[in-house]
């Protein structure tokens, strides 16, 4: 696919000839900063730059821990007390490192949550929308591995249920589990590969990033009209697009800031508020806490794997058509997994001809109402399964899936979308008033 | 589009995942007001100090400090004793086991507070960060947020939660108290009025004694609070005024585009 018609870097001194000829790298970085960015976007489109910030954050932050840190059960938890106490700034470096985590969750939901309102999985950009799915595995993967390292009784115990979904698989679970923990149970072998890919996966995220990037710069951003850029000719071009330096830079990173200010108030004055306090008793495999919750990103799912109890019927009926292999176990595992493969299939799911959810007038309640269930999850995959909350969870999980299996296939074939601009340019003027752009 | 985002952003900040609800029956927490709550707080040395005394004349009998090594005691932002008053301090009220000498030798100050001497005792060093599960109501969190409540209000409230009653289990003894999960506690009360007499004549009834062994074992958790919270509000100050830079900024580059003047 054609890109966006645009200038190109031109080499002009001897020097910057002599190495374009042999490594065209500022070109490179020229074409990707002055890339042609839709003007009309909106404050909504500036996640990825707060993503790219917490993934720096998140490896800077972390490679200092890793030079004061030491894997092992017998000083783990220690050690990380020794970071709070002695190392010169080790509490800020901790703290900016735990609840950089969060920011970085927080992120990526609204960075899904506007992919998903604008439609930018619809074609061509289903790779951009799988590569970011993947990464957000990865995230997952990546963020629970680092919350067991501090070897508190989360950490012990939340391994030791994660680790435990494997085994839930039938035949040949219990052998994949053991092979995941390097043993019997989460012990020194567990700990220690969770700390060799917790130090691993971050760059591999990276290089996703690289290509989640490329990918989109391919195809050109989505933008709040999904109309696509003209791309005739290079003027053509012009009048639906400004470069993304300096233009959307400065705007990014001025949202950046004011979402950092919120960020070191946490940081600074309650840095413990989003995690769980049991995390600050040392790892014990005699005393199993009263209730085992994962981190708040993990909540929704939590819900999910387990929403599904053997009295539930799609689960007895699953049960006896599979003649027994798969249990209520099993069954919240697949229906965890399968929430974020439905999810990653977003661009096959979805039959609307119109991309973006504000031409949509009934897609939008549904999404609205996917948004706060979505909300609703994480809530009550906080709270015991008990009393009324397994009921909520239940209904919340139905949703989930109702929402990409039939809600979004059908949606596209009864719903009458509204009128759509011609151009980003009209949708820009429409909203800035008439006056023309001056000559450049 | 992004002031409902905001919202529900903030909706599930606000859901934490804190250990929200204690099992079986949480106990009553009472909110204390602490000097050092609320951005701007600050430990209270002499509070630290007294708080020191209870810990020492009560509390070490049974349980330990390990995480804390005596020195900190001399740190500013803590209880900022002198160097002499530590080396004192360590010399006279400890003993460690060294392994150089396989004998035991009076406390230094490079040397960490021993470890609980009583098994069933916890380790007190983090008390105030590991009980500070009250995520209420309906693990919102909103208690903690808006009043502050965390793991000194325990402290404070099990202390001083004691009602006289006790029974007998499987030959354990069990006393009742209103802030203990489940209403029952094995550790008998710990304080009572005027059991620790302060230097200066500081009041030292069981509510004092209380809330000044849990500042204590606060700045025990969290040493490094006031330095925290003073990074906190320079990250906040120097991000606002790059905040509001960065939209001057914005707003200027971007209003030709939008076919404004340019103020």
């Amino acid at each position: 696919m054609a890109g966006i018609p645009h200038d190109h870097y031109e080499p002009k001194s001897g020097g910057e000839k002599w190495l374009h000829s042999r490594l065209p790298i500022v070109g490179l970085l020229y074409d990707t900063i002055m890339i042609p960015t839709p003007k009309n976007l909106n404050w909504m489109w500036i996640w990825g730059i707060v993503l790219t910030f917490c993934l720096a954050l998140q490896i800077i932050t972390g490679i200092v821990l890793v030079m004061h840190y030491t894997p092992h059960v017998d000083y783990a938890f220690a050690s990380v007390e020794h970071i709070m106490r002695n190392v010169n700034g080790g509490h800020m470096i901790r703290y900016l490192h735990m609840n950089g985590a969060s920011l970085f969750f927080l992120a990526v939901y609204a960075h899904i949550f506007r992919g998903l309102y604008y439609g930018s999985y619809k074609a061509p950009r289903e790779i951009t929308w799988i590569i970011g799915m993947l990464i957000y595995l990865l995230m997952m993967g990546t963020a629970f591995m680092g919350y067991v390292l501090p070897w508190g009784q989360m950490s012990f115990w939340g391994a030791t249920v994660i680790t435990g979904l494997f085994g839930a698989i039938p035949f040949i679970g219990e052998p994949i589990q053991t092979w995941l923990l390097g043993g019997p149970a989460v012990d020194n072998a567990t700990l220690n590969r969770f700390f060799s890919l917790h130090y691993l996966l971050p760059f591999v995220i990276a290089a996703l990033v690289a290509v989640h990037i490329w990918a989109f710069h391919t195809t050109g951003n989505n933008n709040p009209t999904g109309v696509e850029v003209r791309r005739g000719s290079k003027a053509e071009a012009e009048k639906d697009t400004v470069p993304f330096w300096p233009y959307f830079v400065i705007k990014d990173l001025f949202a950046l800031a004011v979402i950092l200010v919120v960020f070191f108030a946490v940081v600074g004055f309650m840095p413990n508020y989003l995690g769980h306090p049991d995390n600050y008793i040392e790892a014990n495999a005699l005393a199993t806490p009263a209730h085992i919750v994962p981190e708040w990103y993990f909540l929704p799912f939590y819900a999910i794997l387990r929403a599904f109890t053997d009295d539930v019927w799609v689960v007895m009926f699953a049960s006896w058509i599979s003649g027994g292999i798969i249990d209520a176990k099993f069954f919240g595992v697949l229906a965890m997994f399968g929430a974020i493969v439905v999810m990653a299939l977003t661009p096959w799911l979805d039959t609307s001809m119109v991309r973006s959810g504000r031409y949509r007038p009934m897609f939008k309640w549904w999404y609205w109402v996917f948004v706060v269930n979505f909300v609703m999850l994480t809530w009550v995959g906080a709270m015991p399964a008990e009393g009324i909350y397994p009921y909520i969870a239940l209904l919340g999980s139905t949703y989930w899936f109702a929402f990409f299996l039939v809600i979004l296939p059908l949606l596209g074939v009864i719903e009458k979308p509204l009128a759509q601009p011609e151009t980003i340019e009209e949708d820009f003027k429409a909203h800035y008033g008439k006056a023309e752009m001056p000559a450049e | 589009m992004f002031k409902k985002l905001a919202i529900s952003a903030v909706a599930a900040l606000t859901l934490s995942t804190g250990g929200a609800m204690a099992a079986g029956g949480a106990g009553y927490v009472k909110d204390v007001d602490f000097s050092f709550e609320g951005p701007f707080g600050k430990f209270d040395e002499a509070q630290l100090q007294r708080g020191l005394q209870v810990f020492t004349e009560g509390c070490a009998s049974c349980h330990g400090l390990q995480y804390v090594p005596f020195r900190t005691l001399g740190d500013e932002g803590g209880p900022h004793f002198s160097e002499a008053e530590v080396i004192a301090y360590a010399e006279q009220n400890f003993e460690v086991y060294d392994e150089a000498l396989d004998d035991f030798r009076p406390a230094k100050p490079t040397d960490h507070f021993p470890v609980s001497g009583f098994e069933g005792a916890p380790d007190l060093s983090l008390i105030a960060k590991n009980r500070a599960g009250f995520h209420g109501p309906y693990g919102t969190g909103i208690n903690q947020l808006v009043k502050g409540m965390g793991g000194p209000e325990y402290i404070y409230s099990v202390l001083t939660g004691y009602t006289g009653e006790t029974k007998e289990e499987a030959g354990t003894l069990f006393y009742e108290n209103k802030a203990f999960p489940g209403g029952w506690i094995a550790m008998p009360p710990p304080l009572s009025d005027e059991q620790v007499e302060y230097a200066g004549g500081h009041a030292n009834d069981l509510s004092h004694l209380s809330k000044d062994v849990s500042a204590f074992l606060m700045w025990t958790a969290e040493p490094k609070m006031m330095d925290r919270k003073h990074a906190g509000l320079t990250g906040v100050i120097f991000l606002t005024v790059l905040s509001v830079l960065l939209y001057l900024t914005n707003k200027r580059i971007w209003a030709p585009i939008k076919g404004k003047k340019i103020g």
